[in-house]
């Protein structure tokens, strides 16, 4: 099992997201984060005091999915958060070694 | 406004037999001294323009904010506190004599540029608004807080896209060639909709603003959310409110601070301000649990917002009205113009697929008109009018017409005034932001700003 | 060393954080999360517009704990934060190579 850990910009959550659940890979974890790799942050000043916001927002998208999937949701992912400006995001992939679902206590597959 | 003031003849008269000691003894203090201003009617008009610009900011300011999307509340917030900067400058050098000075029937004059003759003529000397016992200073200051949210309710309808440049420069135009007319025609003393002018040819009631402010404001919010077009992503991406929280805050402002919009429209302080007031405050409360009975009905839940945009759905219906309907038929007249503004909110804006971000048409152009109309019905001569027959209820279906021509009058001059406007403004600045600045924020691209901060 | 990452319900957080100190855990952090696996979106209405909203508020709980604590941890979060109804959230574990703690620069298992 892996963990995809994408960064995205927040207004491509939705296509993402219905991508995803279209290829039938369903569940995610979204938090609200700030970040920057490439992309420039801007220039804000308050009251003349001028400060680099170089922390911009994005939304960290996670899921776990079976190895067999990995590529397929990568895929997925890149063509549907992709816009072809800098800012776009990056992927993580990490693996995971076990998965419980609280309710059952189901493990393995069946438990993603 | 100012001639129902008739009755102050008496009263002034009245106050000042019983003064006439103090007002002697400043005369022989002060030989240029002031005329004597009643200070009851000066204590209430303080108040009442205090409350009214309350309802810009935070009111309105926190109504809209919290119905944006995150990264455009200080867009929403600086649209309205800038308004209150730019359109009190204008009042003061130009607006309040276009509005208010002369004595056409279509539009003011430049008598009172720069204030001359509203601001003290010699030293301590205060000019006075007629017999209403209160300084011109003072009618002058309370006329400027609607020249400021009348705008700012447009802000509604372009939240989220409006290039600020371009709006600034709008509201400036749109100020002078849409809302000072018609602030004449209406109420100004021999404006040609004015209901005290008894030389007008249609002598529309409109007490507090329900043409002036609502119908010009909530049109013009149409004509722009058609001319700009949707936000990106509008029906695609959800676009929920961000924080209701302040929303409900808003509304909960805008309430009490219409108390001094309609209650202050009496200029004194007396029973037509209390009617103002009284009907006021029943008309948001039958507005409130009409909407959110809907709701209640329509899916089963009662909405935050629905009970926010009810409240505030009566208080639109029951302004032209307020000065002249009792509180209990204000409740009935809210209750229906209610259903009609939550059907231009729910059913009619998805039908015609405008993208009104906030409803300022939804809310304030529909319920405007329904209110205009509805006052032609439910007026009486109970509340200061005795002997003169004003509504259908007291038997005089005629009044309808003159309601209609003000509806109809409201409607020309702010489609015209607007598209005018944003045509040639389209033409020279652009009205819109850039898309990839809509996408990142108004509040970064527009301000440098942001309203929730990492650090 | 494992990462245990949890998604819970927000209500179930302090009866975790208290069984969890007591079960041994010198630490945890705790990030508010939206995320959706099986659990049905809710229907939100706002003047008429509607809106799915897949994504529910969740919080997510990470803890760092050494290979023997592991299961007694996985335990302790399944036993206190099921309810038994669907949207008890997941449980994932994937392997930590180091963890420093930054004050005294310790690492392994004396930083956790």
């Amino acid at each position: 099992m892996k963990k995809i850990e994408a960064v995205i910009r927040h207004f491509k959550l939705e296509e993402v997201k219905n991508a995803l659940t279209a290829a039938n890979i369903v569940g995610m974890t979204v938090t609200e984060v700030r970040g920057f790799g490439r992309q420039r942050g801007h220039k804000e000043q308050y009251r003349g005091a001028e400060y680099t916001v170089d922390f911009l927002p994005k939304l960290k998208v996670e899921l776990v999915v079976n190895d067999e999937e990995v590529e397929k949701a990568v895929k997925i992912i890149i063509e549907s958060a992709r816009t072809g400006k800098v800012g776009d995001g990056k992927i993580f992939i990490t693996p995971i070694d076990e998965v419980v679902r609280i309710r059952t206590g189901e493990t393995g597959s069946t438990a993603i | 406004m100012l001639a129902r003031m008739r009755y102050w003849g008496l009263a002034t008269t009245a106050m000042l037999l019983c003064c006439s000691n103090s007002v002697f003894a400043e005369e022989t203090a002060a030989p240029a001294a002031a005329p004597a201003f009643d200070t009851g009617n000066v204590a209430w008009m303080l108040t009442s323009s205090a409350l009214v610009l309350m309802m810009t900011a935070p009111g309105l300011a926190l109504f809209y904010g919290g119905l944006v999307r995150k990264k455009n509340i200080l867009s929403v917030f600086m649209q309205c506190l800038f308004l209150m900067g730019l359109m009190s400058v204008i009042w003061a050098v130009y607006g309040f004599s276009l509005s208010f000075g002369g004595t056409s029937p279509y539009i003011g004059n430049f008598d009172h540029v720069l204030l001359k003759d509203i601001l003290p003529t010699a030293p301590g000397v205060w000019p006075a608004q007629g017999t209403t016992g209160i300084p011109k200073a003072l009618f002058m200051a309370f006329q400027g807080m609607f020249f400021i949210i009348t705008p700012a309710l447009i802000c509604g309808a372009f939240a989220e896209r409006m290039k600020f440049s371009t709006m600034c420069v709008f509201m400036i135009l749109w100020g002078t060639f849409v809302y000072c007319p018609i602030a004449h025609w209406v109420w100004a003393d021999t404006g040609w909709l004015c209901e005290w002018n008894t030389a007008a040819p249609y002598r529309a009631i409109d007490f507090a603003g329900g043409t002036v402010v609502h119908i010009t404001s909530g049109i013009s919010a149409l004509v722009c959310c058609l001319i700009m077009g949707k936000r990106l992503g509008f029906g695609q991406e959800p676009m929920p409110p961000h924080n209701l929280t302040y929303t409900a805050v808003g509304a909960a402002m805008l309430w009490m601070g219409w108390f001094g919009f309609n209650g202050g429209s009496a200029v004194g302080s007396n029973a037509l301000a209390v009617n103002g007031m009284v009907s006021t405050h029943f008309a948001a409360a039958a507005g409130l649990i009409t909407w959110a009975g809907l709701e209640w009905i329509q899916r089963g839940k009662a909405s935050v917002l629905g009970a926010c945009s009810g409240a505030v759905a009566g208080l639109v219906l029951i302004t032209p009205g307020s000065g002249t309907v009792t509180a209990m038929w204000a409740m009935v007249l809210a209750v229906i113009g209610t259903c009609v503004c939550y059907w231009a909110c729910t059913t009619l804006k998805s039908k015609m697929k405008y993208d009104d971000s906030l409803d300022a048409f939804g809310v304030h152009g529909v319920g405007g008109i329904t209110g205009a109309l509805l006052t032609g019905v439910f007026a009486t001569e109970m509340v200061t009018n005795p002997g003169r027959k004003l509504g259908g209820i007291d038997g005089n279906w005629a009044q309808l017409v003159p309601q209609a021509v003000s509806v109809a009058a409201a409607i020309g001059i702010a489609v015209v005034g607007t598209t005018v406007i944003l045509k040639i403004l389209d033409a020279t600045m652009g009205l819109r932001v850039t898309q990839d600045d809509e996408v990142q924020g108004l509040d970064v691209t527009q301000h440098g700003e942001e309203g929730y901060i990492f650090y | 060393m494992k990462k245990i990452e949890a998604i819970i319900r927000h209500f179930k957080l302090e009866e975790v954080k208290d069984a969890l100190t007591q079960a041994g855990a010198h630490g945890m952090t705790v990030t508010e999360v939206r995320g959706f696996g099986r659990q049905k979106g809710q229907k939100e209405q706002y003047r008429g517009a509607e809106y799915v909203v897949d994504f529910l508020p969740k919080v997510k709980l990470e803890v760092i704990v050494s290979d023997s604590d592991k299961a007694k941890i996985v335990d302790t979060i399944l036993m206190t934060a099921r309810t038994g109804q669907i949207g008890d959230g997941k449980i994932f574990i994937s392997h930590v190579s180091e963890s420093i703690r930054i004050r005294t620069g310790e690492s392994d298992e004396s930083s956790i």
